[in-house]
Order: structure tokens, then C-alpha cells, then sequence
């Protein structure tokens, strides 16, 4: 079964077509790097993925439940992290801990364990009471990526989870994904840093709400004759000539 | 139901509160503060009712009355007369709330048991106090006569009584000069803590202070189009009063608007000020509704009288403009008077507003710390 | 120069320079310091400790006179979002008493793309609009100096490459800029570069002199497809291995030995690789990029702190 299975996924708002009936899946322990310009669409297709938004039109499942009756079942299935939330920060690593443990449903000594094993792995045991506030940034995102882990999803969601991250956590952060993935949980990421969609089994790009490519990194340099992903990403995001249409958001 | 989860989220909001300290404390202290200041403003008895006796022929009855209003607390003698003609200039300069004038030969026609007349005549553009303050007056009428008259025989007095200035007691009448206050302050002191705070949290705030403007011209630049918008709301707020309640315009239109717009300029001002000394919209928004609204409730004279509050309490009341605004306005609306009887009303309002204008220009400090 | 906040020392120790017509960058993660920075040489903060001079004028006494000339543009988007394009640039313009027309020829090669929508309200536009407004906006009162604070955060790769090329164009005229980011590979487009980190200035030199300090032998190893992260672990596996990072479709590795020349390593490598079960695995020599040299200085300083608490 497929982790994610969209087909022609479709999000209109009034006359703007924001998702354009979009066609992809995604395998069952996958890295899926899922890029695009600002503006193109991602963020809109994502919310429909983890329930957020009702499509228009089209189809999608995700762990096998239908966005469209099951959103219940996909949240409690689904870890989400995005840039710009993550972690209240005027609460403690642990307490941020305990409360997204009892959102999801775990036994108090789930959360027990699960809170030494992440500190430990993270190199973090004796901060498990600071304020979240007080941690540095690349931490902060560590601790939440374990939280969306902690309840041991079958897939997890990232949207730009390593933002103004520096370049040593950032591929600390991509470890966890690593072995994440190596547990059998499909990884979900979108990235601005290109270097880091090299490290996806497979990526997919977004142009004004439709997607132009779907690939392994690999495979798509080669068909469309770029060195790297983000020579890739320039020449499919802005082709010669166009200038930005400068669309709402 | 995940009772678990509800559990931890209720836990994670307690926290959330509990830290920000700031909050709580306004939180926690607000209605404290209201209590007790609810209580001592909110009676319904009247005390220190500066009285005008008028007494055309003294004689021993008279006299004897007389003294019965200068020896109670609830009243104070301002002025004894022998003509009508002194109170109506004392009503004017609000130097008094309540006349109680004597017939001619008031002893004399006691003496042949016939009746004697007292007038009593009360400034009822004070809400909520006209009538109890004849009220108060005939009570001690009343008990002078059982006691001295009752001995000599069996007349009465029949005091009549007469509310000037508002002689059908219409209260919207009493309310709409305070209403206008509150009206001004809200819109005035929350719109320019919100237009300066949102400037500040948004950051564009950046870019001004980064740049040749000074404080005083991003302040007066903000105060200037409330202004304007405050100016159209005295206009509508009064022509509503004026078509639809029908209170009377005994004074000068240009005056009260004129006042109108120098106490807007005063909670303009406190809105600024309000917005340069807090961190962010929230905290803006909430202070000055608390230092607005609350004081205007209950310590300008809108609602409780004044005079009934608690002797430490009524100097408090000093600093509160629309105390200061509101005697204006019913000044103007209720009673006619002009500039002359509203000279030091309008004075404070205006070194209030220059003060907080200034205050406010200095403590926007041109750096972000 | 220094600043601190209460308990949090946001800058420590700052010395640089920006000379006239550079294009200077400021690298380095969130949290650095950058804005901290950037606001004391606006005069938005005074510094702790230390002195700094703006155009020749002291940042504490004379900054009415710096403001009238710099322009700046903060890290959050400082566009009016309830007014257009043309009302916010005309904004700007007057409170630096100029006007729009005066400083076209300035703004012209940014302003001319989003001119076609003047009359659109500013939170109308897309992001990369809305940085090409702000940018119109810093510029409009033709400075002297130009800040700007992180100005491609958030904006994807292709918007920040044509952003940087606008920055090409100013430098061109002659104007001097300061710019933040905390994408190392931005840095390759400025004159000189300051690397910052935890509030300290690691390095500042251009940038492809940046890697030559780096004094340990440098190899990139292609990985790709499904072994990529079987080849992270067992490179780290090997004796003489400092560190192994991911590089986009590459691994960086670092060996410890300081003097041993590369392409022995690399036939090392080769060997020990084969003996796991990687073959066809080719290592070569390369030169520490910025990325390379920002990581080890950031270990590097963590090291002599860990020391120093010692």
C-alpha cells in the first residue's frame, strides 16, 4: 500500500486555482522531497495531505485513509512539523513532551521512555527542563522532530523544517531523517536548500500549481540535462523569458 | 473522549498563563480594583450637597431652619442670600447643587398658622442626585417642623420643589455629556495605541526610526487623522442626541465642539503614550482600555456622583480628564453657561493634553532600546 | 564591539570594515547575531561596549546624520501591506524629503519588474514582489550605504538568485552594501565575507579565500540513490576519518592527519571501501568551500569553549 496517493488533487479559492489536479504517490518508508517556487502551491497541497483543507476535487490517501472522510484517522496516524511552529516556547522541553505524548495518546510511561530515549539520542539530557525558548534553533527543531516522532507515525510531514538552521545541525537534522526512514516511516519534506534535495529517494516540483517533475534526483538531472538539483530547479521553476507572474499567495 | 489529552491540554494553558506574568497580574488585580472602587463610588446616598439659603425676612423660625441645614453633614452652606436672584449664577458656575429659598414673613405666617412656603430648588443636571437631594432637603424640612412647629400647633409647610435645568428630569439629558466622554476616549485612545503598536510589531516601525523623521512628526502624523475622525464622531454623537433624544443646546455649539475636540486630543495623546511605553498590540490595546474606560466609569462623575465618594477618594478624581470634560459639556449642553464660567475646566484639559503630548514625544525613544 | 541583552551576550568582540563599493556579506545561522548587529550600525541599539562609525560618523552621537543617508531594509518585510506598490515607494520617498522621480534611475532595474503593478496592494504580491518593493523602497532616497538584513530568508532559490543579481548591479554603481544571510551559498557572490557564529566573527576574507585556511585534506565521495546513507556510516567507520557530512549528491570527508596528501588518502579509501562492499566508489581531492570552512570553524570554536569550561 502506498504511503501517500494523490490523484489529480485539485484546491481552487474563488477564481485562482492554487493545486492544480496534481498526480503522485509515495512508497511506504520513502524520503519524498517535495519542492517548489514560493507561491506555487505546496504549502496549499500539503494542508490537503494532513487535513487541514478540503479539496476541490480529486482524490488522495494518505496511510490509506481518504482526506476527504478520514481526516480523523490520517491525524492520528500522521507526525507534522513546520518551520515557523513547532514547540510552545514558553513551556520546557519535557513538558512540550508530555502534552504532544497525551494529545496522541500514549501511555505515561510511553512518554517516559520516549522522552529519555530522544534526549539521549539528541545529546541533550541535561536540558530536558529548559525553556524551549532558550534553545538555540537547530536544537529546537531536533526536539521537534523527535516530538512529531514520538508517537512512532507511519509518515511524517516537514515544511521547511530547517530554515536559518547552521549547516552542521541542518545535516544532523537529515540523520534523523535517515534513520527515521531506516525504521520503516515515510518522510514527507519540503526544503529551500537544493543540496538537501539531493539527499530524497525521490523528488517532485511544483510550477504554478502543477507538478513538472517526479523523479529520483538522479533521474531527472539526466532527462533534463542538469549538473546538480538546483540547476534542475531554476531551469523547470522560471523557463527562459518568463518573468514572475507575481500571483497572489 | 481522550480524557488525557484534554487533561494535558488544560495543564498546557494553565502554564501558558502562569508565565506570562505580565497579564496576570492585570488579570488578577483588575476586578479587585473594581471592587473596591465600585464600592466606595456607587451610592446611592448623597452627602456634602452645597446648599443656597435664601431668606428675604430672617426672623426666629427662619433662622432656626436655617441652622438645621448647616448643622447636618449632609449638607453645607454655601451662601445665605436675601434674594432669589443669587442662585441662578451659582447653579451656572456649578458652585452649588440645591436652593432652598424662604417666603417673605416665613415666622410670620407660621405664627398665624398659616402656611409657609419653601421653594426648593435643586441643579439636576447631575444625574441620580436631583432628586435625592430634595429628597433630603424636605426630610430636614419635615423633621424642623414636627419638632419646633408641631409644639406651636398644627401647621404645615408645603415645600414646593422645581429641578433647574432639567425640569422633566429626562436622564438622557444627564447622560449624553458623559457618553460623549466615553465615546471620545475609547475611540480615540485605542485607535492611536493600535495604529502605533501594530506600526511597532510589524515592523515597519524599523524603517521610520532608520530614517531623517523625528518622533514628534511620526506622533503628530498619527494624532492628526484621529483627529479628524474624532471631530466627525462629536458631530454625529451630538446630532443623534440632538434629533433623536431631543437634549437640549442651551450653550454654544462652537464651544463644546471646540472642548470636544481638545479632549480628544487628550486621549489621543494618552493612546500614544500608552502604545510607546508597551511591547506589543495586546498589551497596547489592554492597557489603554484600562486606563480609559475604567476611570471614566466610575471616578469622572458620569455615573456616581462625585460628591458622595469618600473624602481620599474624590482628589483622586483630579486626574481623571473626563471628569474635567464632562463638567464642561454639561456646562454647555444642560446649563448654557459660556467660556467665562468654564475657564479652569478647559485650562486642565489643555495642560493635560500638552503634558501627556510631551511625555509621550519623549519617552518614543528614537531607537528600538 | 559588543552587545548584550541581560543574561544573552547577542555580540562579542566585533571588529570589521567595509570599504567603499564592496559588496560585504554577513554569513551565518539564526541566532548569531546578525541582526543584532546590523541594528547597532543603523543606530537602532547602542553597543555595550566598543565603538563603531557609519559613513565616517559615530553610530551613538551622530545618528540623525547617518539616517538621513543609509537605507535599510530589516529582516521582516517592512512594506505597508494595506497600501500599493506606488503609495509605499512614494512613502518612503518623502520622509527622506525626495521624490520617486529623483530616484529612478537608481531603482529602475528592480522597480521596472514590479512597475506593472503599481497599483496592487503590497499584501497582494508574492514574495519575491514584495523583497523587489522593499528593496525599490531602501533605495528610492539614493544612499550612501545600503543594509540590508537577511533579505532572501523564506524565498525560494530562484527568487534569491535573481535578487543577488540586482545586488550585482548596485555594486556595479558604485554603492557599498552590507548584506546577512544565512545561505552559505550566497556568500560566493560578495566581495569579502564575515563569517559569524554565537555572536563572534570567525573569519572575514573573500570568499574563495575563505577554504584556504582549512588544514586538513579534503575529499568529496559521490553518493547517491539508496547506499548514500550506508556509505555515511561506513565511511565514519574509518580510523583516520574527522568528519563525513552529506554535500547535496556528495559526502565531504575529512581526514585527521594534517600533512598526509590527498590522493593517498583517496586509494585509502578506495581500499577500505571495496573491503565493506562498496565498490566503484571513486574519492577525490577537493578545495574547502565556505559550507566546508563555516563547519569547521563552528566545531572548532565549540571545541575551545568545551576546553576553556574545562
Amino acid at each position: 500500500m502506498k504511503a501517500i496517493a494523490a490523484q489529480t488533487l485539485t484546491k481552487r479559492f474563488g477564481a485562482f486555482t492554487a493545486v492544480d489536479a496534481i498526480t503522485f504517490d509515495v512508497a511506504a518508508g520513502e524520503v519524498f522531497g517535495f519542492l517548489g517556487a514560493n507561491g506555487a502551491g505546496k504549502t496549499t497541497a500539503i494542508k490537503m495531505l494532513v487535513g487541514l483543507l478540503a479539496p476541490t476535487s480529486g482524490e488522495a490517501r494518505v496511510a490509506g485513509f481518504d482526506v476527504h472522510s478520514q481526516r480523523d484517522d490520517i491525524r492520528r496516524s500522521i507526525g507534522y512539523m513546520s518551520q515557523r511552529f513547532a514547540l510552545y516556547a514558553d513551556l520546557t522541553v519535557r513538558e512540550n513532551i508530555q502534552l504532544y505524548g497525551a494529545i496522541y495518546g500514549l501511555s505515561d510511561e510511553a512518554i517516559a521512555a520516549g522522552t529519555t530515549a530522544m534526549l539521549e539520542r539528541l545529546n541533550l539530557p541535561g536540558h530536558a527542563d529548559d525553556f524551549v525558548a532558550s534553545l538555540p534553533l537547530g536544537w529546537k527543531q531536533k526536539v521537534a522532530f523527535s516530538v512529531a516522532m514520538l508517537h512512532e507515525p507511519k509518515i511524517v510531514f516537514l515544511d521547511e523544517p530547517t530554515g536559518g538552521v547552521d549547516p552542521i545541525t541542518r545535516r544532523q537534522f537529515w540523520e534523523l531523517i535517515y534513520e527515521a526512514a531506516a525504521r520503516g516511516t515515510t518522510v514527507f519534506v519540503t526544503t529551500h536548500y537544493m543540496d538537501e534535495a539531493e539527499y530524497c529517494d525521490r523528488i517532485s516540483i511544483m510550477v504554478n500549481g502543477r507538478i513538472t517533475a517526479l523523479g529520483t534526483p538522479g533521474d531527472l538531472k539526466r532527462e533534463f540535462d542538469a549538473a546538480t538539483v538546483d540547476e534542475l530547479f531554476v531551469r523547470l521553476a522560471r523557463p527562459a523569458g518568463a518573468t514572475e507572474a507575481g500571483s497572489a499567495a | 473522549m481522550n480524557v488525557n489529552a484534554l487533561r494535558a491540554f488544560v495543564v498546557k494553558e494553565f502554564r501558558h498563563i502562569l508565565r506570562d506574568r505580565q497579564t496576570l497580574i492585570v488579570l488578577l488585580s483588575m476586578p479587585l480594583v473594581q471592587v473596591i472602587l465600585f464600592g466606595f463610588a456607587l451610592r446611592s446616598d448623597v452627602r456634602n450637597v452645597r446648599v443656597v439659603l435664601v431668606d428675604p425676612s430672617p426672623d426666629y423660625a427662619s433662622i432656626s431652619l436655617r441652622s438645621r441645614f448647616a448643622a447636618t453633614d449632609r449638607f453645607r452652606v454655601v451662601a445665605t442670600s436675601a434674594t432669589a436672584d443669587t442662585i441662578e449664577p451659582l447653579f451656572r458656575r456649578g458652585a452649588a447643587d440645591l436652593a432652598v429659598v424662604l417666603e417673605p414673613e416665613f415666622g410670620g405666617h407660621l405664627g398665624r398658622g398659616e402656611p409657609a412656603r419653601v421653594l426648593i430648588a435643586s441643579d439636576a443636571s447631575d444625574p441620580n442626585t436631583g432628586t435625592t437631594m430634595q429628597n433630603y432637603a424636605r426630610a430636614v424640612i419635615s423633621a424642623w417642623e414636627q419638632e419646633t412647629v408641631a409644639r406651636r400647633g398644627a401647621v404645615r409647610i408645603a415645600p414646593e420643589t422645581r429641578m433647574q435645568f432639567n425640569p422633566t428630569l429626562e436622564s438622557v439629558n444627564l447622560f449624553v455629556p458623559g457618553l460623549i466622554a466615553l465615546v471620545l476616549t475609547l475611540v480615540s485612545a485605542l485607535m492611536t495605541a493600535i495604529s502605533l503598536s501594530r506600526e511597532k510589531e510589524r515592523g515597519t516601525l524599523e524603517v521610520l526610526l532608520v530614517s531623517p523623521l523625528r518622533p514628534a512628526q511620526i506622533i503628530v502624523g498619527k494624532v492628526l487623522p484621529y483627529l479628524v475622525l474624532a471631530f466627525a464622531n462629536v458631530v454625529t454623537a451630538l446630532l443623534a442626541a440632538w434629533i433623536v433624544f431631543h437634549v437640549p443646546f442651551r450653550g454654544s455649539v462652537t464651544l463644546l465642539i471646540a472642548a470636544a475636540l481638545l479632549y480628544s486630543g487628550l486621549s489621543l495623546a494618552l493612546g500614544i503614550f500608552v502604545a510607546a511605553k508597551t511591547n506589543s498590540q495586546r498589551t497596547a490595546m489592554f492597557t489603554a482600555m484600562l486606563v480609559t474606560m475604567l476611570p471614566n466609569a466610575l471616578l469622572s462623575g458620569m455615573i456616581f456622583p462625585i460628591a458622595s465618594m469618600p473624602a481620599w477618594l474624590r482628589p483622586v478624581t483630579f486626574i481623571v480628564p473626563a471628569r474635567w470634560f464632562i463638567i464642561v459639556a454639561r456646562g454647555i449642553m444642560v446649563k448654557g453657561v459660556g467660556v467665562a464660567h468654564l475657564r479652569l475646566e478647559l485650562l486642565v484639559l489643555l495642560v493635560m493634553t500638552i503634558v501627556l503630548l510631551a511625555s509621550s514625544i519623549r519617552s518614543f525613544k528614537p531607537r528600538l532600546a | 564591539m559588543g552587545k548584550r541583552f541581560g543574561d544573552v551576550v547577542a555580540l562579542q568582540d566585533v571588529s570589521f570594515d567595509v570599504r567603499g563599493g564592496e559588496l560585504f556579506g554577513l554569513v551565518g545561522p539564526d541566532g548569531a547575531g546578525k541582526t543584532t548587529l546590523f541594528r547597532i550600525l543603523t543606530t537602532l541599539l547602542v553597543p555595550d561596549g566598543g565603538a563603531a562609525t557609519v559613513l565616517g560618523l559615530d553610530v551613538v552621537r551622530d545618528f540623525w546624520a547617518i539616517r538621513r543617508r543609509i537605507g535599510y531594509m530589516p529582516g521582516t518585510f517592512s512594506l505597508y501591506p494595506d497600501l500599493t506598490v506606488a503609495e509605499n515607494l512614494e512613502f518612503f520617498a518623502s520622509v527622506f524629503g525626495t521624490t520617486v522621480e529623483r530616484g529612478y534611475d537608481l531603482i529602475a532595474p528592480i522597480y521596472r519588474q514590479i512597475e506593472p503593478f503599481r497599483d496592487r496592494r503590497a499584501d497582494a504580491l508574492s514574495g519575491g514582489m514584495k523583497q523587489k518593493l522593499a528593496l525599490s523602497c531602501a533605495l528610492v532616497h539614493r544612499p550612501d550605504l545600503l543594509f540590508l538584513d537577511e533579505p532572501t530568508t523564506g524565498v525560494d532559490a530562484v527568487s534569491r538568485r535573481e535578487f543577488w543579481d540586482q545586488l550585482g548591479i548596485l555594486r556595479a554603481s558604485g554603492l557599498p552594501i552590507l548584506v546577512s544571510t544565512p545561505y552559505m551559498d550566497e556568500a560566493l557572490r560578495c566581495d569579502r565575507v564575515a563569517l559569524i557564529q554565537q555572536g563572534r566573527i570567525l573569519e572575514i576574507d573573500p570568499p574563495r579565500e575563505i577554504g584556504k585556511r582549512y588544514s586538513r585534506p579534503l575529499l568529496a565521495v559521490p553518493a547517491e540513490g539508496a547506499t548514500r546513507y550506508h556509505l555515511l556510516q561506513t565511511l565514519r567507520g574509518f580510523s583516520h576519518a574527522y568528519s563525513v557530512y552529506p554535500f547535496g549528491e556528495e559526502l565531504h570527508y575529512t581526514d585527521r592527519r594534517a600533512g598526509t596528501a590527498p590522493d593517498a588518502i583517496a586509494t585509502e579509501l578506495a581500499g577500505y571501501l571495496r573491503a565493506h562492499g562498496l565498490r566503484d566508489v571513486e574519492a577525490r581531492p577537493i578545495a574547502a568551500g565556505i559550507e566546508d570552512a563555516f563547519m569547521a570553524l563552528m566545531s572548532q570554536g565549540a571545541n575551545e569553549l568545551a576546553d576553556a569550561a574545562a
